[in-house]
């Protein structure tokens, strides 16, 4: 870390001609808020904000923009309590340098300006990692970048930028800064009839002092926040110059084209190489980890040469592995007495044995692939002393680390420039085609952009993990529940913690996880672990309110007697949804409900189902209470778009094994929603005033119980595993 | 083999493979960034341009079979993003990711300029391009005002 002072000085060095750069530095254990200064040669000024002479507002966005809309909402916090003029607030993107990661702003945020011994912090780093990096990794915008960097960094630095302006304006005109008020980056003294715009005061206020803990606006201060923005990146995303990784041109760049072997753990040996050596274009070709690439002057040369090469497949040990041996191996894991316990409450097993009304039922979900429109691809150039990495990445830090493994140097000679992203969905964290595009650069010696092809994107992902579960349940006379019991599979990314709980207020509850071995790599995808236990714990408390012949909204209702802002939430998606009105024949509705990274969202879908036994979703009723929605146009968007990630999911998503390799290749096989299956989305928001909520993730959960929930009160069929278009429903 | 393309007014004369697909042409040999890779096996529309007015994609198209057309990808749709679409576009915020757009904005275009006012089946039959963001309300929102106009 660089030398830093409270004292506040002008940051030449960013801004000629004067002008005001407020941002945050890192002490090591400390947090501090500072201004840059110029004499310390190596001062790494965190900069988030500035303000130049001619009142332009910067802000600097540590977050990558995958659609989501963080690089106009974080601006927006800023903007708001800065009280600027929004027309004149522009963004830049963050390096990717450790000051500007989550977990730094989170635990300086969450302790403040305080010193630690080092066991503890580490301690509380790694908590403060899931808290932040996880959950940020998942969805670098809704669900972190609003909450962490937006509610603590953005907003802290607005309100400090804006309490020096007017101390600035409060000296230059001998006045107290309490008798001034500021407003569309203007300060005015009214009593005096004097005032200046922040351009005017910018380069005063960088010489004032720096408050610590400024004070920031309550909700109903807002004026920015609030308020549907256009976003930023959109205008770029409609004549195709934004530039996204793949589009990255850099001089005497070759195309690198790659193939895995297919089997899990296995290797590739080619025959007949010198053959595709003498295709058109072709300059090398490279063995890597379990995979091989052929390196051309253009991308289609290397495709082309790189299908032509005869392959074997050797080694590995999963040859004869089939999804069949797999959901096999997870029914008969999860029936197993132990495993970790996330609910342990009461007495589950007296319960069960006092009830003559048990339900009990086995779920399961398969394998997902993320599938994001833009193909993973990395560009990367390797010299004798530097690395360079051009790539769209949820998480550059952790890709900038995996470069410098690959390229064999210091991460301080590692450069990521992050681009756009063509969607993440959690396929953007892992970092390996970040390693295969470095470690070829490095071997061929030229800089190289490394594409993979739809393909293998399908068949070599990181994949949402298959769980299997089986779940009980007792009830009372009335039909509610007194136990509650969920043993299920956990492979891992079994996160957030919570996403296996019961939302509902049931007596007795045994939720726990039993460790399994995925088989498969496995990885975040949106929503992470509550596409699985949304689907479990909202479908199966469906079959409870069937059971106990109770309407399924109102049996949740009953159970959500004690949580207001669930309460709230179901009961106005139920009501925009028109729940219990009448619907043609062969039409019906499903009803779900699921907290997810701090947000509460409902979805009622209103289904029918063809003699064929075809499944049509005709519209989405969906209610979101984030606490405040920052830019509310971006969270429609994002409800929208999670329902239709998790819509394609609960249709058609199945990622199946057979012989050792994934059974889908692409799009055709693969098939995703389109226009023609989409259904109407309605979305409502409730700004409770409650901890600011992520947007990103929230939408995709509830969609495939509130489906199979409205396909069974049409067909009488409860749909215990997914896909949905894997049932005959005729 | 020398092909001739004219590419949003301007005429090229290349010395490549007749069965490189026009995207990579487009793509790789004169830096036409902005239609985009998303299957290569002609299933998603992210590589639709107009091939003599008409919506094409390009992923699977040789260019040889496009031997002296005409081809209009996003670059050359609307200068200062002023074509009706990508106003429409802009106005209802239809891209999240927008990796798929220049490809859906191409489709529309080339549906608006055969039938000003689909109906929803129209659009539903003709649009089959994937968003994996989920943007299709939007676009109907788009569409619907652009029908209307
Ligand atoms: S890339 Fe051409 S249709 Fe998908
Ligand atoms: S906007 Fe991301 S795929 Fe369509």
């Amino acid at each position: 870390m660089g030398k830093f002072t409270r004292r506040a000085f002008m940051a030449t060095g960013g801004l000629v001609g004067g002008g005001l750069a407020l941002g945050f530095a890192f002490a090591p254990n400390r947090l501090t808020i500072y201004t840059a200064d110029p004499d310390s040669a190596d001062a790494q000024l965190n900069t988030w904000v500035m303000i130049t002479p001619d009142n332009k507002v910067v802000v600097t966005v540590p977050h990558a923009e995958m659609g989501q809309g963080s690089q106009t909402g974080l601006p927006m916090m800023l903007a708001d309590e800065l009280d600027a003029d929004w027309s004149t607030v522009s963004m830049v993107q963050a390096p990717a340098t450790e000051i500007y990661a989550n977990s730094d702003l989170a635990r300086g945020f969450v302790l403040g300006d305080v010193s630690l011994p080092n066991s503890i912090f580490r301690l509380l780093d790694y908590s403060l990692f899931k808290l932040s990096g996880m959950i940020g990794v998942q969805n670098t915008g809704g669900s972190s970048a609003v909450r962490y960097t937006g509610n603590m960094a953005m907003r802290s630095a607005g309100a400090a930028a804006k309490h020096m302006l007017l101390q600035a304006a409060a000296t230059r005109w001998g006045v107290s800064a309490s008798s001034l008020t500021a407003s569309e980056s203007v300060v005015t003294h009214a009593a005096s009839n004097q005032s200046a715009t922040y351009g005017e005061l910018a380069s005063e206020a960088a010489l004032m002092e720096v408050p610590l803990q400024p004070t920031l606006k309550s909700p109903d201060q807002f004026t920015l926040i609030g308020t549907s923005q256009p976003r930023f990146d959109i205008p770029s995303k409609v004549d195709g110059s934004a530039e996204y990784g793949i589009d990255v041109e850099v001089p005497g760049m070759l195309y690198a084209a790659i193939k895995h072997a297919p089997v899990f753990g296995s290797k590739y040996q080619a025959t007949n190489l010198s053959e595709v050596r003498a295709s058109r274009g072709v300059m090398d070709i490279v063995e890597l980890d379990g995979a091989i690439a052929v390196v051309a002057d253009n991308f289609w040369r290397a495709k082309i040469a790189l299908d032509m090469m005869e392959l074997q497949c050797i080694g590995g040990d999963r040859q004869s592995m089939t999804s069949a041996q797999i959901y096999d191996r997870y029914a008969e894991a999860a029936l197993s007495e132990d495993g970790s316990y996330d609910a342990d409450i009461g007495d589950t097993a007296a319960a069960l044995a006092q009830s003559d009304r048990i339900v009990k039922a086995s779920y399961r979900v398969p394998f997902l692939a993320h599938a994001a429109m833009e193909p993973l691809n990395c560009t990367a150039s390797v010299t004798k002393d530097r690395c360079d990495v051009w790539v769209g990445h949820q998480n550059p830090l952790g890709a900038r680390a995996a470069a410098a493994v690959a390229a064999g140097m210091d991460a301080d000679n590692v450069t990521i420039h992050n681009r756009m992203l063509g969607g993440g969905f959690g396929r953007r964290t892992p970092t390996d085609f970040v390693t295969q595009a470095v470690t070829l650069s490095r071997q061929v010696g030229a800089p190289i952009k490394l594409i993979w092809s739809r393909e293998e994107d399908i068949q070599h992902d990181m994949y949402r993990p298959a769980v299997a579960n089986h779940m009980s349940a007792a009830l009372d006379a009335d039909g509610m529940p007194t136990a509650w019991t969920n043993s299920y599979t956990n492979s891992g990314q079994n996160e957030p913690a919570e996403s296996p709980l019961t939302q509902y207020a049931i007596p007795n509850q045994s939720i726990k996880g039993v460790d399994v071995d995925s088989a498969v790599p496995i990885g975040a995808w949106r929503s992470v672990g509550h596409t699985q236990h949304s689907f479990f714990n909202e479908s199966f408390v469906d079959e409870l309110a069937v059971e106990a012949g109770i309407d399924p909204y109102q049996y949740r209702r009953k159970l959500l007697a004690d949580m207001p802002r669930h309460r709230k939430v179901l009961d106005v998606a139920a009501q925009k949804a028109g729940w219990g009105e009448p619907l043609p024949a062969g039409r019906a509705r499903g009803i779900a409900i699921e907290q997810s990274f701090g947000s509460i969202v409902a979805e009622v879908a209103e289904v029918s189902v063809s003699d064929d036994g075809d499944v049509t979703v005709h519209k989405v009723t969906a209610v979101i209470d984030c606490g405040t929605a920052v830019n509310p146009d971006s969270v429609v968007a994002q409800i929208e778009g999670g329902i239709i990630y998790g819509l394609t999911a609960a249709l058609y998503g199945d990622i199946e094994i057979a012989d050792g390799c994934v059974v889908q290749t692409n799009f055709p096989d693969y098939p995703m929603v389109t226009l023609q299956q989409a259904p109407d989305i309605e979305v409502h928001i409730i700004n409770s005033g409650e901890a600011i909520g992520g947007v990103g993730e929230p939408g995709t959960p509830p969609i495939a119980p509130a489906v199979t929930n409205a396909i069974y009160q049409i067909t009488g069929k409860r749909i215990r595993n997914l896909p949905i278009s894997a049932h005959d429903l005729s | 083999m020398t092909i001739e393309l004219r590419v949003n007014g301007v005429s090229h004369q290349l010395d490549i493979e007749e069965d490189m697909p026009l995207l990579w042409v487009l793509r790789d040999e004169l830096g036409l960034k902005g239609t985009k890779f998303g299957c290569g096996v002609s299933a998603c529309g992210a590589c639709t341009v107009h091939v003599d007015g008409e919506a094409m994609r390009t992923c699977t198209l040789p260019v040889g079979a496009v031997d002296g057309a005409d081809i209009t990808t996003i670059e050359g749709l609307g200068a200062d993003q002023a074509h009706p679409v990508q106003i429409a576009w802009i106005e209802k915020q239809v891209p999240q990711c927008g990796y798929c757009q220049s490809g859906m904005i191409m489709a529309v275009a080339a549906l608006l300029d055969e039938n000003p006012n689909p109906t929803r089946a129209d659009l539903d039959d003709t649009i089959t391009n994937i968003c994996r963001c989920g943007t299709y309300q939007r676009v109907r929102a788009a569409v619907d005002e652009l029908s209307q106009a």
